[in-house]
């Protein structure tokens, strides 16, 4: 209670100095509005359909790029996780792969793909899939010996071994991955967004916001906006974990 | 014999929401300059918790302790710790010969501590264990370490607490020797506390029984064993088999009644001494935030 | 040398393949390997001797793209992990502040790039703004963690040894929370990378980022993919260091930890 009291007298205190910063005159207050401005403009947009749409397209851009990460790097991730040999083989590709910054390739993808929505899902299932594909390659790794034992000793096949024990227990590292690759898919969609434009969303929104009117409190309760997503997707993953996987808390449910 | 430690009708009571927890009560005793003195006392009795009240991390509510004459409020001037567990005590990144010099930097140069640390090596037998790392030595090597860190220290008063609980019993006779050893020729006061009574007798000048939770001293016994000890003929001799048998008498071991309260008592100490240890870590945070 | 040569050998018969299937396929979207090379070769490694064959582009646009990249990388490590010592070390300070870091990570930082651009400006300190807010989070939240769970036990060891403060923070929680800050300091990098592209993007003239925009509008397709590239071994390369210097840095661990994936630690929890 006492630490919850704080934290509220942090963020209140936060929004105090940003206020009485915003009023001194020490920064137009076109350049950083006041947040009791930001926060009324936040209101009337919460009303606003055209901005309700724009977060709803990335909301669901979002969703898109992780279940689409999810379908590829989880099998990838179990296919190079239990097969050794096609890892070894691919480990060099996968490390030259790996450092390249998918924004880079947002003016490719561009004249490739045009500004549809597809560009920034590509673009963003290609950075979300390394944290999982990482996470569940580990996983299997950190994987119970004891556990397949006792399976085959049971007569459990290959596969089902995989479906049975390993799959279960690489989940709550899984789920870590899937939580980082949430984080970094929302990042990557703002940033073509923000850049691209055209597919609508709320980096869009933000960068119009900007650039045609120089409307500053929108662009900040447009930020706004984006953080309470990013938090919700951060925190709702983080419980899902807590509740699914409890039983692993001590181990893969840390991150 | 002057009292190098006073300590004089310590009490300590817990305090948590749900209720108080009294871990020592009425302590009275004092340790001689250049005495052995073993506290050994049923687990989860308030020991940990006197340990603590002499090295100034806990607070006692009533009562006081002075060391050479001087009241201990916050960790005194020339007191070292062997704790139990090495394995935590030690610092992981650093080598032997620097996790000796570790408590020196504030006082010595670098010549002197690098001299006063592979002295104190020398003395426990690691004088070629110096560049390894902590984790590369055996459990007992590794208290060992400990042992020569707190000597280096030079400290007026060495505590140690359940010094040799977590190495095994070969180890732990060369260990108990050492401490011997050390004693006989450094002169160090000690303070060793233990739930082992044998170790008690084998060790100590004098012997102090504590009760149960919560703690007081039941009895001040002076151990007549010569000053060189041995494994096996010491613990063979009539006094030592007859002292061995007061403490345990004194302790009530191996009678089932007895033996039932104290597990009772010590599940509840168990509890009282993570909320003491929580409260504790929660002390510290806010201690090296503030200064 | 073997086990080079076996590691790289898929990868060569992949660019092999994709060489084959490009040149078959002709398609101006997809140069060839070699096309790409060439250009790279063109675009960067065509100057004079006299600057070690660099042209002026690496001068230009490389150098800078990479000064501000480890620039806003190490100035956001400076402060994540002394705002990341005192907070994890002081439980008042992070109830205060936990709610507020939570939020203020979960702002994609690319949303601020336009309250950055207004504020500072189209240029470096933009850009370092960009690529700090964005990367000081990993490091802040990781070196919390870290220095929270400082052992119990050291902390009382240190305390009775009597040891000074500097002592206490340099000599013993760093080097307990090292293994996290490293965590974070890695994530941070790939993510510095990402940040200093984007920053890059917005309309200037000047790094890597801007040089893709300005293949992108003459169509120069091997160009494109030179860039490309070219960041992408440069994420390699600046890994590979970092990395060097944690199993240096890390060696006294027991058990090397660094195959582990990165894991963020959240603040509050």
């Amino acid at each position: 209670m006492r630490a919850l009291t704080r934290g509220v007298l942090g963020v209140v205190g936060f929004l105090l100095v940003w206020e009485l910063f915003g009023r001194s005159g020490l920064v137009s207050a076109e350049y950083l509005p006041p947040p009791s401005v930001v926060l009324g403009e936040l209101g009337k947009l919460l009303g606003d359909q055209l901005f309700l749409r724009d977060v709803l397209a990335t909301v669901l851009a979002l969703l898109i790029t992780v279940g689409v990460s999810v379908g590829i790097a989880v099998p990838l991730g179990l296919i190079l996780g239990s097969v050794p040999a096609v890892r070894y083989a691919t480990r060099a590709v996968v490390e030259f792969l790996r450092p390249i910054p998918s924004v880079a390739m947002i003016p490719l993808a561009i004249v490739f793909l045009g500004i549809g929505p597809e560009t920034k899902i590509v673009l963003a299932v290609y950075a979300a899939i390394w944290p999982i594909l990482f996470n569940t390659i580990y996983a299997l790794d950190e994987l119970d010996p004891l556990l397949v034992e006792t399976a085959k000793v049971f007569g459990t096949g290959r596969v089902r071994v995989l479906f049975s024990v390993a799959l279960p227990s690489a989940l709550p590292f899984v789920l870590t991955g899937i939580r980082l690759a949430a984080t970094t898919s929302l990042v990557v969609l703002v940033s073509v967004e923000l850049l691209a434009g055209g597919s609508g969303g709320l980096g869009q929104f933000i960068m119009l916001a900007r650039s045609g009117a120089g409307r500053m409190d929108l662009v900040l309760a447009g930020t706004v906006v984006a953080g309470v997503i990013g938090y919700l997707v951060n925190e709702g993953l983080e419980r899902a974990q807590r509740r699914w996987v409890g039983w692993n808390a001590a181990t893969g449910g840390r991150a | 014999m002057t009292a190098m430690l006073d300590v004089a009708g310590l009490g300590h009571t817990y305090q948590a929401k749900d209720g108080a927890h009294r871990a020592i009560d009425g302590l009275t005793f004092t340790v001689g300059a250049g005495e052995l003195v073993c506290v050994v006392g049923p687990s989860g009795c308030g020991k940990s918790t006197l340990l603590r009240t002499i090295c100034g991390l806990v607070k006692p509510t009533e009562g006081g302790i002075s060391l050479h004459g001087n009241k201990i409020d916050g960790v005194p001037e020339d007191l070292a710790v062997v704790f139990q567990d090495y394995s935590r005590s030690l610092f992981p990144w650093l080598s032997v010969q620097r996790n000796v010099e570790f408590p020196l930097r504030r006082s010595l140069g670098r010549k002197q501590r690098r001299a006063r640390a592979a002295e104190a090596l020398e003395l426990v037998g690691l004088a070629k264990a110096v560049g390894k790392y902590p984790w590369q030595l055996s459990g007992g090597m590794q208290q060992r370490v400990s042992i020569a860190r707190a000597l280096a220290y030079q400290p007026a008063l060495l505590l140690m607490d359940e010094p040799f609980a977590s190495v095994d019993a070969q180890t732990r006779f060369e260990l108990e020797d050492l401490l011997l050893k050390v004693k006989r020729e450094q002169n160090t006061t000690v303070l060793v506390v233990t739930h082992d009574i044998d170790e008690s007798v084998y060790l100590g000048d004098r012997v102090l029984v504590l009760s149960n939770s919560p703690a007081s001293v039941v009895a001040d016994l002076r151990v007549d064993l010569p000053g060189v000890r041995d494994q096996i003929t010491t613990r063979e001799s009539d006094a030592f088999v007859t002292l061995r048998g007061e403490v345990a008498r004194l302790l009530n071991v191996g009678r089932p009644t007895a033996q039932r309260k104290v597990a009772a008592e010590a599940a509840v100490a168990a509890k009282w001494a993570e909320a003491e240890r929580a409260a504790l870590r929660e002390a510290h945070a806010e201690d090296h935030a503030t200064n | 040398m073997t086990k080079f040569f076996k590691r790289w050998i898929v990868f060569a018969g992949l660019v092999v393949v994709w060489q084959i299937a490009t040149v078959l396929a002709d398609d101006p979207f997809f140069p060839p390997p070699t096309e790409i090379a060439e250009a790279a070769r063109e675009l960067w490694l065509s100057g004079p001797p006299d600057q070690l064959f660099l042209t002026d582009i690496v001068f230009e646009h490389l150098i800078p793209s990479v000064s501000r990249l480890m620039g806003g990388w190490a100035i956001a490590a400076a402060i994540g992990i002394s705002l990341g010592v005192a907070l994890g070390r002081s439980r008042t300070a992070l109830e205060f502040a936990g709610p507020l870091l939570t939020f203020m990570r979960s702002i994609p930082p690319p949303a601020l790039v336009p309250v950055f651009l207004l504020l500072f400006n189209v240029g470096t300190s933009m850009q370092l703004a960009t690529i700090v807010f964005g990367v000081l989070w990993p490091i802040l939240l990781n070196t919390i963690d870290g220095a929270r769970s400082v052992d119990t036990l050291k902390y009382e060891t240190s305390a009775v040894f009597r040891v000074p403060k500097w002592q206490w923070v340099l000599g013993v929680v760093l080097p307990s929370a090292a293994p996290k800050i490293f965590a974070g300091l890695r994530v941070s990098l790939s993510l510095s990378l990402v940040l200093m592209v984007v920053s890059e993007l917005v309309g200037t003239d000047n790094g890597i980022g801007s040089q893709l925009l300005v293949a992108q509008r003459e169509f120069d397709f091997p160009n494109m993919w030179a860039g490309i590239v070219l960041l992408g071994v440069i994420g390699y390369a600046l890994n590979t260091v970092l990395l060097a210097v944690e199993h240096r840095v890390l060696g006294w661990q027991p058990k090397q930890e660094h195959s582990k994936p990165v894991q963020l630690a959240t603040a509050g929890d």
